[in-house]
């Protein structure tokens, strides 16, 4: 739409020596991830949620070595003390420190939130890529199969899978992925149907890439950003789930314990008092919640386009 | 159209039926059977009783029956209790579990878009983090925890409200409030998010640029488009919200629907499982096929299952 | 997708909301009239917990103690326990028969004389037959009642309960056979197959209540509402909320009305023993039973005055599965039995006063003189020795052939106190003999059910006794048992049960099961822990709760005293 013009030489003028520069970029060139990291660094919030994940996972590893306590020793001649220089966070009803059942409980809770989220990804990844790839009859039989599982009594599969495995750590996890990858297959065929409409896969179809390659190349890469974020709210909406079974009565056998049956083996101990017993187990749930959920957060608004400067 | 909306009636009532099904498979996979108990049992009563509730016929006859008397929308008796029938059991549980569930939901929405709203105004002042502590505190306490502090501290403490069971709207408070914390921490972070998106929008600042009152440009305009992501996740919440509510509701005492279904469970109470789970998988399909349908007349872009080939 | 279906749910939500909005509205203002929360003693009525809704009103279909409570308020049988003291000892006395029933001498029949102008609380009049049709009815087998086992004692009546006849003119038969008649109006006569000394106990139990006949055939439904329910006890049914509440007032028509002080009973039906103390603490209701573990430790050690510890004839005990190895073993059982500290465990975990067993019967019945225990003339019959356990483990492992005990499972079904005992006898066992012990927590439903098939290899239970007799104890673990478990059969010991069962001479019946204990406890497949206590809270303000051993709280007699006579009584 630009008005005619006519091209006169004194409107040129030779090249100079520099004039590789013009090809060049005026800034720095930095990869998405490494521009989403700038980003997450800059939220303090985000921040403080990963550095409190940090410390809950290297307290889990060290934090039951510390107190010259076992999480399963039990000493009635101690029992309900309050936290004190002996025993850091108290003792519970039948006389073992807490403190070192904490953060072996911080295993067993972080241990299942991250492998359930682990477990929820790779199925959910597959059956939402699959089902949202293929489209049509399959897209349709396989939502119904979803939602044949979200039809059936959770608790019935759960018990079921007790029965059959005996209770025990792998049992729990099992448990909290059997409709738990369900939500992150959703995502991903959602955003897949989405992608595969654009022009850049329908031209790698065109030139002949099969399924499994933009499933890999185009479509998976594209999705990471959202899945990304599920998978971090999946950590503690697991520990949070295994919290429930438990109240249940069917969490973690004794006398291993998880933040989530240690708080529901204390419900009583706000009745009579001792309510460090609830808070403190409690404190540690909510603690990883927040970590957890300021994390996501803080990756949601840096993965988010939108918000790139 | 009306033949793709007869093809998912199909497909939908083809799901009920695996769910049934397959429910009906893993209920008399697990062990137990509705009348084991510690005491004695002579083979003779136990027999009567088997008798009594055909619980003696072969499988396939009392999946024939059951599936012959849910034509007749007759979920059966209760093993466990023979003054009522499952049938009761829905039309008295689950109105109660509806009034609790939407009580909360009523509750959790409007603090969360009170919360949500003070906080985008004060962004990064104290009201903002005052808001946003609250709300990560809704959404990082187990429900079984708040409730057992609310009854401890609340009811019994101070003396405010009953402790627990369902009668006047009194006693509907603390649970509601229990059930409310964790959508309205979910509503005011959503909330406070995207107030802040529409907060920075260009008509935002015309508006307050032509002079408009704070007032006005808050509510006619900011709110007003700021509320929409809220409405669209109120569907899924509300679903959680009515059928996920065992908790509370056996903390409180009251009679809905989740109590019975999860005490259904444990006591291998057949008809009772298999109505409950025909009941809550109707819903959820009845809404997934509304919504398939729905979406389809307003989104003609996404192809629908047989409409590709 | 996600925007059009929230959209869609949202509406159908308002809609319903909406018309929920009106139903509850209604509802709320038709209730704000009564609220419970306060106001106890003013109307006389006294606000209980019955933790679950009945399985069935009806004493031919009840199911068990959630049943039982409210059903024995509801209804009297032949007999009745009357109170004797305040520590829950009882004796045994008429109601709606006449004291002084007559025995015959081979002590198996027994002649019932009703007493004169009974009615139900419908006005009909009651009679034998109303008892007669009651037992033949529970014992029909297409009654399918839980409980009918309870009515075997009576001639004929297994034969009839576990028929499989189908011609009915045969089943008529065998129903006629059962030896319960009523001759007049007046008069039953019941014929036992052996000698029961205990028969007298068992006719005050539910199974054995009377149901109207009239209203039964009119109505065979009758029992599933408060406006159709007729009953004969000491209060009748006004309301049921199917699993929120029941109302119960006094019934005008009880033959001793005059001793009925409360004006009603309220009935809450809430699962959770922690929401039931906390709104026995709130004032929602007066008594408070049963308590959540912790709580009564508690209260005992601070000696609250509504709080009371009173007996109750059941043991707490764990099973061996004696038919894996290395559990075969005797010596083995023993060491596991003889290696646990009792005494920790009744006063840091269960923490109610619970007495350590050495034992299988529990404290609480007489022997033959009438007026000893049975236990403390049985004694204890080991003692609690680590060196001696470890002595008795080596040796047993070497007789199986095995260098190390091999890890095995506690199993237990789901329940805090369950979970804390099993994790001290877990710590114990790991302490003492140095074995590796692994706890399974199991729903209840799968602990039966892997009981039953053998499946386990050390398993909680307990056992609380129907009635005061030592053979409510011994009978479980006969061969022929249904809650024998243990895959443990002695010859020896079903001879000994079976002798104190034909047997009606007192000192013969009490020596048999002496023998029998004798016998169970050398070879030990089961490990007793304690003997149970009952503690429960009761409201100061209230008296005259009666506490058998062998049953929940018997409200009956309870009554509110008022503070201002309860204030003079002290000064006086």
């Amino acid at each position: 739409m630009q008005p005619e013009t006519r091209l006169t030489a004194d409107m040129f003028r030779p090249v100079t020596d520099n004039f590789k520069d013009a090809e060049t970029i005026g800034r720095p060139s930095i990869s998405y991830w490494a521009d989403v990291w700038r980003r997450l660094r800059m939220n303090k919030l985000a921040m403080v949620g990963l550095v409190v994940i940090i410390l809950l996972v290297l307290m889990a590893i060290i934090g039951p070595m510390i107190s010259g306590y076992t999480y399963y020793k039990q000493d009635f001649t101690s029992k309900n003390l309050q936290p004190s220089a002996e025993h850091w966070f108290g003792t519970d009803s039948s006389g073992r420190d807490m403190f070192t059942r904490i953060w072996f409980g911080a295993r067993i809770s972080l241990f299942i939130g991250v492998a359930a989220a682990f477990i929820d990804f790779v199925l959910g990844v597959i059956y939402g890529g699959i089902s949202g790839l293929k489209g049509g009859r399959v897209d349709n039989i396989m939502m119904r199969i979803a939602e044949v599982l979200y039809g059936i009594p959770y608790l019935l599969m759960v018990i079921l899978l007790m029965v059959v495995m005996g209770p025990g750590l792998l049992t729990i996890i099992i448990a909290m992925t059997i409709t738990g990858w369900i939500p992150m297959a959703r995502l991903v065929r959602g955003q897949v149907l989405q992608l595969k409409e654009q022009e850049y896969v329908h031209a790698a179809t065109a030139l002949g890439a099969d399924t499994k390659w933009i499933l890999m190349k185009h479509i998976i890469p594209n999705t990471m950003g959202p899945i990304l974020v599920n998978v971090t709210l999946t950590v503690p909406t697991a520990i949070f789930a295994e919290a429930t079974l438990s109240f249940l009565g069917l969490g973690i056998p004794a006398p291993r314990a998880s933040w989530g049956t240690m708080a529901n083996d204390a419900l009583v101990s706000l009745l009579i008092g001792n309510v460090y017993q609830l808070f403190i187990p409690g404190f540690f749930i909510s603690l990883t919640m927040f970590a957890f959920n300021v994390l996501g957060d803080g990756m949601r608004d840096a993965l988010d386009p939108r918000m790139r400067k | 159209m009306l033949r793709y909306t007869l093809q998912r009636l199909g497909w939908a009532l083809l799901t009920l039926w695996v769910v049934v099904t397959l429910t009906f498979s893993l209920m008399h996979l697990i062990p137990g059977n509705p009348f084991a108990k510690e005491g004695n049992m002579p083979p003779g009563v136990f027999e009567n009783l088997m008798k009594y509730y055909n619980l003696d016929q072969p499988l396939y006859v009392q999946y024939w029956l059951y599936l012959k008397s849910l034509l007749a929308l007759d979920f059966g008796p209760s093993l466990k209790s023979s003054t009522i029938t499952v049938n009761d059991y829905i039309s008295e549980g689950f109105p109660v579990s509806l009034h609790l569930g939407l009580q909360a939901l009523l509750i959790g929405v409007t603090l969360g878009i009170i919360l949500g709203v003070i906080a985008a105004l004060y962004h990064n002042r104290f009201p903002d983090y005052l808001s946003m502590i609250l709300a990560i505190i809704g959404i990082s306490v187990p429900n079984f925890i708040l409730a057992t502090v609310f009854i401890n501290y609340v009811a019994v403490e101070w003396g405010w409200l009953p402790a627990a069971t369902w009668g006047t709207w009194k006693h509907t408070i603390l649970p509601s409030l229990a059930l409310a914390a964790m959508p309205m921490a979910f509503i005011a972070r959503l909330m406070r998010s995207s107030m802040l998106e529409v907060l920075s929008q260009d008509y935002i600042k015309t508006a307050k640029a032509k002079g408009l009152a704070r007032n006005v440009v808050i509510i006619r305009h900011t709110l007003r488009n700021a509320i929409l992501p809220v409405v669209t996740v109120l569907g899924i919440i509300t679903a959680n919200l009515v059928t996920g509510s065992f908790v509370i509701e056996h903390i409180f005492g009251i009679p809905g629907m989740g109590e019975m279904f999860v005490k259904g469970i444990f006591n291998r109470d057949y008809p009772v499982i298999l109505g409950s789970t025909v009941f809550y998988s109707a819903i959820l399909i009845f809404l997934i096929f509304l919504v398939d349908v729905m979406y389809t007349w307003i989104d003609p872009r996404i192809k629908v299952a047989g409409g590709s080939k | 997708m996600k925007r059009g279906f929230s959209i869609i749910v949202s509406l159908v939500l308002l809609l319903t909301l909406a018309l929920t909005g009106c139903g509850g509205g209604t509802k709320e203002t038709g209730e704000s009239g009564n609220q419970k929360s306060s106001g106890n003693t003013g109307n006389n009525i006294l606000h209980v917990n019955n933790s679950s809704e009945p399985g069935s009103l009806h004493p031919a279909k009840s199911q068990g103690t959630h049943d039982s409570w409210p059903l024995r308020h509801l209804f009297v049988g032949l007999t009745m326990k009357e109170p004797k003291g305040n520590t829950g000892d009882f004796e045994i006395k008429g109601a709606m028969a006449k004291d002084g029933w007559k025995i015959s001498p081979d002590k198996k029949t027994y002649t019932f004389e009703l007493r004169d102008g009974l009615k139900w609380s419908n006005g009909d009049p009651l009679t034998a037959h109303d008892f007669e049709y009651a037992w033949k009815y529970a014992l029909n087998p297409a009654t399918a009642s839980e409980y009918a086992y309870q009515l075997y004692y009576i001639q004929g009546a297994e034969q009839y309960n576990s028929s499989k006849e189908k011609d009915p003119a045969k089943l008529k038969a065998l129903e006629d056979k059962v030896a319960v008649k009523a001759k007049d109006d007046k008069t039953l006569v019941v014929t036992l197959v052996n000698p029961t000394p205990y028969f007298d106990e068992l006719v005050s139990f539910y199974t054995y209540f009377p149901v109207n006949k009239k209203v039964q055939e009119q109505n065979p439904n009758w029992a599933n509402e408060a406006k159709t329910f007729v009953s004969n006890g000491p209060f009748k049914l006004t309301e049921w909320k199917h699993k929120d509440s029941m109302k119960m007032v006094k019934n005008e028509n009880y033959f001793e009305k005059d001793r009925i002080k409360l004006a009603g009973i309220d009935w809450t039906m809430v699962e959770s023993e922690n929401t039931a103390w906390q709104m026995y603490r709130s004032g929602q209701l007066d008594l408070s039973y049963p308590l959540p573990g912790d709580v009564v430790g508690q209260l005992k050690a601070q000696n609250a005055p509504d709080f009371k510890i009173v007996p109750e004839y059941a043991t707490y005990f764990y099973r061996f599965n004696t038919q894996k190895k290395p559990f075969t073993n005797v010596k083995v059982r023993k060491a596991l039995t003889m290696a646990i500290d009792r005494k920790t465990i009744t006063e840091s975990i269960a923490q109610g006063g619970q007495k350590p067993a050495f034992a299988l019967v529990a404290e609480g019945s007489k022997d033959a003189n009438g007026k000893d225990d049975f236990r403390q003339v049985g004694g204890d019959y080991f003692k609690e020795d680590v060196t001696e356990a470890k002595k008795l483990l080596a040796e047993g492992l070497k007789e199986e052939g095995m260098d190390k005990m091999p890890k095995f499972n506690i199993m237990y079904n789901n329940n805090d106190l369950h979970k804390r005992i099993a994790e001290a006898i877990q710590e114990m066992w790991r302490n003492n003999l140095g074995v590796d012990v692994g706890i399974e927590n199991v729903e209840f439903q799968v602990k039966i059910d892997r009981e039953h098939k053998l499946d386990y290899d050390v398993a909680r239970a307990g056992w609380i006794a129907d009635f005061i007799d030592p053979m409510t104890f011994v009978d479980m673990f006969t061969s022929v048992s249904t809650q024998n478990d243990t895959g443990w059969k002695s010859q020896a010991y079903d001879a000994e049960v079976n002798q104190a069962k034909k047997s009606s001479n007192a000192e013969v019946r009490m020596a048999a099961m002496h023998k029998a204990e004798d016998i169970i406890m050398k070879d030990m497949p089961i490990l007793p822990i304690y003997f149970y206590t009952k503690a429960y809270t009761l409201k100061e303000n209230v008296t005259g709760v009666f506490t058998p051993p062998d049953e929940y709280p018997v409200l009956k007699y309870a009554k509110f005293v008022d503070e201002k006579d309860k204030k003079n009584k002290e000064k006086q």
